[in-house]
């Protein structure tokens, strides 16, 4: 499936929701909504990756760019991240630099 | 104009070459390193004539690109060079060195290879342990780029004090690649991770990892000797392909190239458990062997720089694996402590072990030094300031300097001589009581200016049998690595307690979990740090093969039932391993010194035998008993409990007469390995009845506690 990123901007919550394989191809991409959102200087980015089946390393870097990029105060979610996807980021230690939910409500 | 407006001129390419852009590079770091826009390489060579970089889509068999460096880019005999806009993410890279072949002068270059960087941080091409490499691959070990961005949320090294520390030693695959395991991915560094809890209820605060530096398991691989579907294996890893890349098949992660973050995860979370991170490192020989090994990376980019070479140009063999690294060169010299500090600085590692270090003492044509600058360069390093650094004190050559390798007042070592005195006092040896008392206190004898944390104490270690075989075989029985049974050490100072290997005899098996906890009880009462193999604390055997280099199989893999069948011995460690942690008493940093020095009425350290304050120091003697005064523990600076521990390594049975306590005190019992129960939790000792003796069974060890 081809990767697709898109970028939602409400109030100070960013939205990104991504799809199909995240690799050194594409990543580009995602970091830059990842540099739109950080321009908004949001307060929160929330990452919908339940569609999002595969990630190399670039997209590991590109979710390490995210964290440095948006700054300490900024908590970044990721919600439905299918399983593969979580071992990576869980095996890398990412996954203490996120908070991991399997749903998210904006309220 | 603005700040803004100004831009950096250095990051605009100069050149061009079939359609890449460049510039000439910084020749300092070595290695690749992203800069703006691009990667800047670098790489020394003392007698190569020209350098061309040798770039590969990852995995593909081919290279898409081969740009020579202009001439104009060498800087004295370094080769650097900004290459522009390359997708980073997906390349891998390597080098041809142009130069003579001339073995007799030392020179091998051979423009037809292609050469690992000897700084690649990365290594990738050989991501999945025991997969068997494509023979046919023109470039195996290919170099990666790394990124510097892991999150380490806080984290730096423990500085942990030495004295304080207990050393587990750990083989990363061993200890979780037995399906007993129960990990998601067995032997990785992931699967470390999900054992930490069990460390934390061991109650280590050390783990000293067998080479992880990118090594070849195919390296001398063979058929098992009568098993045809094993191959026997470059298991532990003691030869390196690459210094500065963590080896990529040690991460559930490797296959997709993120074994740098998954190691820094594992680094991450032990320092968050209170855990310390020691690499076993192997600056003495790489991968490449002698002149019939293959070409990886050192030979082709500066052979007479990277080995001692004979008169003729052959490789001098003192590591016994084929080449020695010249560490004494200064090029070589500078690769390692630039290795060292990055390990230390990038991956928060709180110490290493240098294997065959004495070899580091040698000069580039082999003779030992007085004073080696290597080992005084690491000693004195701001970066390494807080580091461990452990000298395994002996080489392959012949050099044997327990008690004597150049310290600087930093190094300690893998103290053989306690493996040794204190194996052959746990078997009932005769005439080495004298030895034994010196290994209790930290081997004064041997490091008298040094202090009790130059020794790291051991029993067993990696390198013979494990403490289970210690008390099961006598002999080694090495058949299953195919020499014959004429590999591996003949000194095991091993007694197999009456029956060579498993029996059904309970009253041998009764005395081998004695011996066991005997051994455990005195390393963790001695002065010093101790260090114990991966396993020992539940039994673990390798049936009786003392050089299990090579068997990546259930003789090397951690059998996790064990925890359970050998639940009574790991309760006994965990307490023993508890009890030190409890009385600092045992962890001096500076040398008993068998006198009183704070007034307490006591010595700081008392020698007892079957009679009170009269050690049995004759040549017939298998027993010895101390007093430990509170007083003194941490050199007086810390109150602590009176500790009595009495070992009777004579079979049969003996009174020990106890030493009168200061007034009010009384004796407690923490644990004797020869009754039920055999230790207690400590703080929950009960009152010791009678206090004035204490009957000790054959081949046991009683440990005292005296307070109110």
């Amino acid at each position: 499936m081809a990767f697709t990123c898109t970028l939602t901007l409400n109030n100070e919550v960013a939205h990104i929701t991504l799809a199909g394989e995240l690799d050194a191809a594409v990543a580009p991409q995602f970091r830059a909504k990842i540099e739109e959102a950080a321009a908004a200087k949001v307060t929160r980015l929330v990452l919908f990756m339940s569609e999002l089946e595969y990630m190399a390393s670039a997209g590991l870097r590109s979710l390490a760019f995210a964290k440095q990029k948006m700054g300490a105060n900024v908590d970044i979610y990721m919600v439905g991240v299918q399983e593969t996807v979580a071992e990576t980021i869980t095996m890398t230690g990412f996954h203490n630099s996120v908070i991991m939910v399997e749903s998210y409500d904006e309220a | 104009m603005s700040n803004a407006d100004l831009q950096r001129i250095d990051i605009n390419p100069t050149h061009s070459y079939n359609g890449f852009k460049l510039r000439p590079g910084k020749p300092l770091p070595f290695g690749a390193t992203l800069v703006p826009g691009g990667v800047n390489f670098s790489i020394y060579s003392s007698h190569a004539t020209a350098c061309t970089l040798v770039l590969f889509v990852k995995g593909q068999p081919q290279p898409y690109a081969e740009i020579p460096f202009p001439e104009e880019f060498r800087i004295g005999n370094v080769y650097a060079m900004v290459v522009f806009d390359l997708d980073y993410e997906n390349i891998e890279y390597g080098y041809r060195m142009d130069g003579p072949f001339d073995p007799p002068v030392g020179h091998r270059f051979d423009q037809s290879k292609i050469l690992l960087d000897p700084y690649a941080k990365a290594i990738g091409g050989r991501d999945v342990w025991g997969v068997p490499p494509d023979w046919n691959n023109i470039y195996h070990y290919r170099g990666r780029l790394t990124f510097d961005d892991f999150d380490w949320q806080g984290d730096r090294p423990l500085q942990i004090p030495s004295e304080d520390l207990i050393i587990y030693e750990m083989h990363v695959r061993g200890f979780t690649r037995h399906a007993s395991s129960g990990v998601k991915h067995p032997g990785t560094f992931a699967a470390i991770r999900e054992k930490i809890p069990y460390l934390k209820a061991l109650g280590v605060n050390c783990v000293e990892l067998l080479p992880i530096y990118e090594f070849d398991e195919f390296d001398g691989s063979r058929p098992h000797p009568w098993e045809e579907d094993k191959l026997l294996m470059n298991y532990w890893g003691y030869s390196t392909v690459g210094f500065f890349a963590p080896k990529a098949a040690y991460a559930a992660t490797g296959r997709l190239g993120m074994q740098v973050d998954e190691f820094k995860a594992l680094v991450r979370e032990l320092h968050a458990n209170g855990i310390q991170v020691l690499l076993d490192v192997v600056f003495n020989h790489t991968a490449e062997g002698n002149e019939m090994g293959p070409m990886i990376s050192f030979r082709g980019i500066d052979n007479k720089t990277y080995y001692m070479l004979t008169p003729d140009g052959y490789y001098w063999n003192f590591s016994g694996t084929g080449n020695t690294l010249n560490c004494n060169n200064p090029l070589v010299r500078n690769m390692v402590l630039d290795c060292l500090r990055y390990w230390a600085s990038e991956y928060h590692i709180d110490g290493f072990r240098f294997d065959l270090a004495a070899i580091l003492g040698r000069d580039p044509i082999g003779i030992p030094l007085s004073n080696p600058p290597l080992l005084e360069s690491l000693a004195y390093d701001p970066i390494l300031a807080k580091c461990e650094l452990i000298a395994e004190a002996w080489d392959a050559g012949g050099l044997y300097q327990v008690g004597s390798f150049p310290a600087y007042g930093r190094w300690a070592e893998w103290n053989g001589k306690y493996r040794d005195d204190m194996r052959r006092f746990l078997k009932g040896d005769m005439g080495i009581i004298g030895a034994v008392a010196q290994r209790l206190q930290g081997s004064p004898d041997l490091y008298a200016w040094r202090g009790p944390t130059a020794s790291v104490n051991f029993f067993c270690c990696h390198d013979g049998f494990t403490l289970a075989d210690l008390v099961s075989y006598n002999d080694k029985h090495n058949e299953a690595n195919g020499w014959g049974n004429t590999d591996g050490g003949n000194d095991d100072h091993s007694w197999n307690c009456g029956f060579e290997g498993p029996t059904d005899d309970p009253a041998v098996n009764a005395l081998r979990m004695r011996q066991m906890k005997n051994a455990f009880a005195l390393l963790l009462v001695s002065q010093g740090v101790p260090m114990f193999l991966m396993g020992d604390e539940v039994g673990h055997s390798q049936q009786g093969n003392n050089n299990t280099y090579c068997q990546d199989n259930e003789l090397n893999w951690l059998d996790w039932a064990l925890v359970e069948r050998n639940a009574e011995l790991l309760r006994f460690v965990q307490r023993c391993i508890a009890f030190r942690h409890a009385h600092p008493v045992l962890r001096n940093r500076e040398h008993l010194r068998n006198y009183d020095y704070v007034g307490s009425g006591y010595a700081d350290i008392s020698w007892h035998g079957t009679r009170a304050w009269q050690a049995d120091w004759s040549g017939t003697s298998r027993i010895i008993a101390f007093m430990l005064c509170g007083k003194h523990a941490k050199s007086g600076t810390v109150t602590d409990s009176y500790l009595y521990v009495a070992a009777n390594m004579y079979w049969d049975a003996l009174p020990f007469e106890l030493p009168g306590l200061p007034e009010g005190m009384h004796w407690h019992l923490f644990a004797n390995t020869g009754a039920v129960p055999d230790a207690y939790e400590p703080g929950s000792e009960p009152r010791l009845e009678p206090q004035h003796e204490v009957l000790i069974g054959g081949r046991s060890v009683v440990i005292l506690v005296g307070h109110e």
